[in-house]
């Protein structure tokens, strides 16, 4: 009953924003910001269509690819920083630096070296992404309670069955947390460099939109994107709450 | 002065107290407390025991005037207590509450700098008290670097250099381990003797209560009430090796006497609590 | 300076060292980068000139700009939210979601509304900084201890007084991770904006300067950019762990 009722409140604030984009709409006019309905009708056209497939699917490639390597490579520096000590205590103020710069700016670097290329796209959506994985996953392996050890040992476990069946599902949930970032900003490193340089991709069809003042498209685009990156957040969220209360 | 001589002695007082907390969202209401009658004689040492659950805080937080009971009426100095934390009384609690964003030096001028007192004054009692207290040394630390005896510590100075006539310990050393207790209960009994202040400490610990108390009432479980009221004579020079005597063993027999049943209730209750 | 300070230095030299190397003996083509040391001259010579010190203004205020309503504003409606708990569960699947969307999709939509102009980029600034304030208050006031407003009662404190000397600095180490995380969510953002599309500012002089090929200019005012962002946010990172240290807080 309590959770019907949240559900509901929950419902009614979304409601409310509907209408503060209908009141927004009707203050500014229907070319900077068509309304929520018009925006529906044009989705439901607009989304069949080869054009906007064949975009959703540049930017699906660049964003698979980009994330492979962000998890790849996040993976390996976490497990690595997190094992040994002395690389993470090194490492971690250069990761955080790194984490919290602006890094759109390097993006033209990017493209020096790989030119308009999925390659450039990938890259830069796969630096993004590297570093929450990496240092969640370097935190989860560090917090490790030593008892946990200790136990394995008091155990007999072998070193193998140590890391399966202690320190793996020990270290999941907050992994999980940091592919869970990973992941959304992977998706913005791509995005955003199909909104800077790109002929194709979901983040051109915006920009591309805006510049042809479109802006029904522009709106569906975001739309549809806000929707998979909150629908893949909410699957990889019940699947770290799942983790954690096992855990 | 309207007070009768005969009761100049009695220091506070609580008459026909109750506390029933109402019901939230469909919930029975909770008869916690009373009905409690209790004389706290000035300059006493008071303890109440009993039972966890059993209303021993809801007890001292109407007596602070943290809380209005139900029914009743509870009075300070001759006074009746309204609502407000009347002059006079100091309290300490269960919880940490040192202020972790102070020094420990800042934390105990808390309430002088509140009321106002000068610098100088300020200085003065608050250095005497951090002596009194052993925290001198450790004046310009913040409670994060001290432990949870020394915290609580902080706490209690910050009571005491308000000068309190009437001091409210709640279950102040419950977190701590028991070697711990036995010297807080030396500290204790010392500023109690210094600043002869009346206090009411509530403990779970019988041997505590034991060992500190004029006095000691034995609380039933929920709702509270008093079920016994034990005198210690024990004499005002006294520290923790008196829980070596012959005495203290009676006075916690009679205690747990008391007290075995009520808690026996007190588990049962919350054994059907969490079958529920 | 400790072990680790000193290796994690020798680290950061070696790497640049080695790109200057690579810069300077030709494994890296000079197109493409330039040796960290031309980037440094090319950054004083442009700083001395003054030539981009309008677009270094107008970037910083705005950046300024946007985190400071973000923090007063976030800090504001946390307030709000927290005495509202219906208000807040509601809220919750929204909180969850929101920095896993990309918010920045929809910064055209605010040029479109508002016009190529300093407004859509504060609002964007302001859109992905304010939330992880609003969390962060709504963290910090849930952190206050229950005991504080018993203190507060046995002080005879008045509401005011207990919320600027109790509650406020109970809450404080949590807002100040809020705010460190406004600075460099705002700071992202607005420079985002100056480089996708932007009249002006160094985001987007960068990226004018990458279609005119001019590395010197483009690399100068990067490392400009990545200087100030790598100060800030250490500066803030050092006090939040002075901060959480003192307090014995475990690291935010």
């Amino acid at each position: 009953m309590i959770a019907t009722r949240r559900a509901a409140d929950t419902l009614v604030i979304l409601i409310v924003l509907v209408l503060a984009w209908q009141v927004l709409h009707q203050i500014v006019g229907a070319t900077a910001l068509p309304g929520p309905l018009p925006t529906l009708s044009y989705l439901a056209k607009f989304v069949p269509t080869a054009r906007f497939w064949e975009n959703a699917e540049a930017t699906l490639v660049a964003f698979f690819y980009a994330l492979v390597l962000s998890y790849a490579i996040g993976l390996s520096l976490g497990v690595w920083m997190g094992i040994h000590r002395l690389s993470g205590a090194v490492g971690e103020p250069i990761l955080i630096s790194i984490y919290t710069l602006p890094k759109i700016t390097l993006y033209p670097v990017v493209l020096l070296i790989f030119g308009l290329s999925l390659s450039g796209r990938v890259t830069f959506g796969a630096m993004h992404g590297i570093l929450p994985v990496a240092i969640l996953t370097m935190n989860a392996i560090r917090n490790i309670p030593p008892v946990y050890l200790k136990a394995a040992r008091t155990l007999h476990l072998s070193r193998r069955q140590t890391i399966v069946t202690v320190l793996l599902p020990a270290t999941l949930p907050e992994v999980v947390a940091g592919l869970r970032i990973g992941f959304t900003l992977t998706l913005l490193g791509v995005l955003l460099a199909e909104m800077f340089a790109a002929k194709s991709g979901l983040g051109f069809l915006i920009i591309n939109a805006m510049s042809l003042l479109q802006t029904e498209e522009m709106i569906t685009v975001a739309v549809m994107l806000f929707l998979f990156a909150a629908v893949a957040n909410a699957l990889l969220l019940w699947m770290e709450h799942k983790l954690h209360r096992r855990a | 002065m309207t007070t009768a001589p005969a009761d100049a002695a009695i220091h506070a007082s609580l008459k026909g107290v109750t506390r029933i907390y109402p019901g939230a969202g469909g919930n029975k209401p909770v008869h916690a407390l009373g009905p409690v009658d209790l004389d706290l004689r000035r300059g006493e040492f008071f303890g109440v025991v009993g039972p966890s659950g059993c209303g021993k805080s809801t007890l001292l937080e109407v007596l602070a005037g943290l809380q209005q009971p139900t029914a009743g009426t509870v009075n300070f100095e001759g006074k009746p207590v309204m609502g407000e934390v009347p002059d006079g009384i100091g309290v300490v609690f269960q919880e940490d509450a040192s202020f972790p964003w102070l020094t420990v030096w800042d934390n105990a001028a808390f309430g002088l700098r509140r009321a106002g007192i000068d610098e100088a004054e300020t200085r003065r009692r608050v250095d005497d008290v951090l002596a009194f207290m052993g925290l001198k040394d450790f004046a310009r630390a913040y409670p994060a670097q001290l432990s949870g005896g020394m915290r609580q510590r902080v706490c209690i100075a910050r009571t005491l250099v308000l000068q309190p006539r009437l001091i409210l310990l709640d279950e102040p050393f419950g977190a701590l381990d028991a070697q711990t207790r036995l010297l807080m209960g030396d500290e204790v009994l010392r500023l109690w003797r210094r600043t002869g202040a009346t206090v009411l400490l509530i403990t779970h610990a019988l041997d505590e209560a034991a060992m500190l108390s004029d006095r000691i009432g034995a609380m039933s479980a929920r709702p509270g009430r008093f079920m016994d009221i034990v005198e210690t004579h024990w004499p005002r020079e006294r520290d923790s090796t008196i829980v070596g005597e012959v005495a203290f063993g009676e006075i916690t027999g009679r205690l747990w006497e008391n007290l075995r049943g009520e808690s026996l209730k007190s588990l049962g209750y919350a054994g059907m609590a969490a079958a529920e | 300076m400790s072990r680790v300070g000193w290796i994690r230095l020798a680290v950061i030299v070696i790497a640049v060292g080695a790109l200057e190397f690579a810069c300077q003996f030709g494994f890296i083509n000079r197109k493409v980068v330039i040796p960290p040391s031309e980037m440094a001259v090319a950054l004083g010579k442009l700083l001395a000139s003054g030539q981009a010190n309008g677009e270094i203004a107008r970037t910083f205020g705005i950046i300024v700009l946007a985190i400071a309503i973000a923090v007063v504003l976030g800090f504001a409606i946390g307030v709000v939210i927290h005495a509202l708990p219906r208000l807040r569960q509601a809220l919750d699947p929204f909180f969850a979601t929101y920095y896993a969307v990309p918010i920045f999709i929809f910064y055209p939509v605010m040029v479109a509304i508002f016009g190529l102009s300093v407004i859509p980029i504060v609002l964007i600034g302001v859109a992905t900084a304010i939330v992880a304030m609003i969390m962060a208050t709504l963290n910090g006031l849930d952190r206050i201890p229950r005991v504080l407003s018993k203190v507060a009662r046995v002080h005879r404190m008045g509401a005011v007084a207990t919320a600027l000397r109790l509650k406020l600095p109970a809450a404080a180490p949590y807002l100040f991770t809020g705010v460190k995380l406004a600075v460099s969510y705002g700071f992202i953002a607005v420079i985002a904006s100056e480089f996708i599309l932007a009249p002006a500012g160094l985001g987007r002089v960068i990226s004018d300067a990458y279609s005119d090929f001019n590395n010197p200019r483009m690399y100068a005012l990067m490392l400009l950019l990545i200087i100030v962002a790598t100060f800030v946010n250490m500066v803030l990172h050092a006090f939040d762990q002075r901060w959480a240290e003192r307090r014995g807080i475990g690291r935010p």
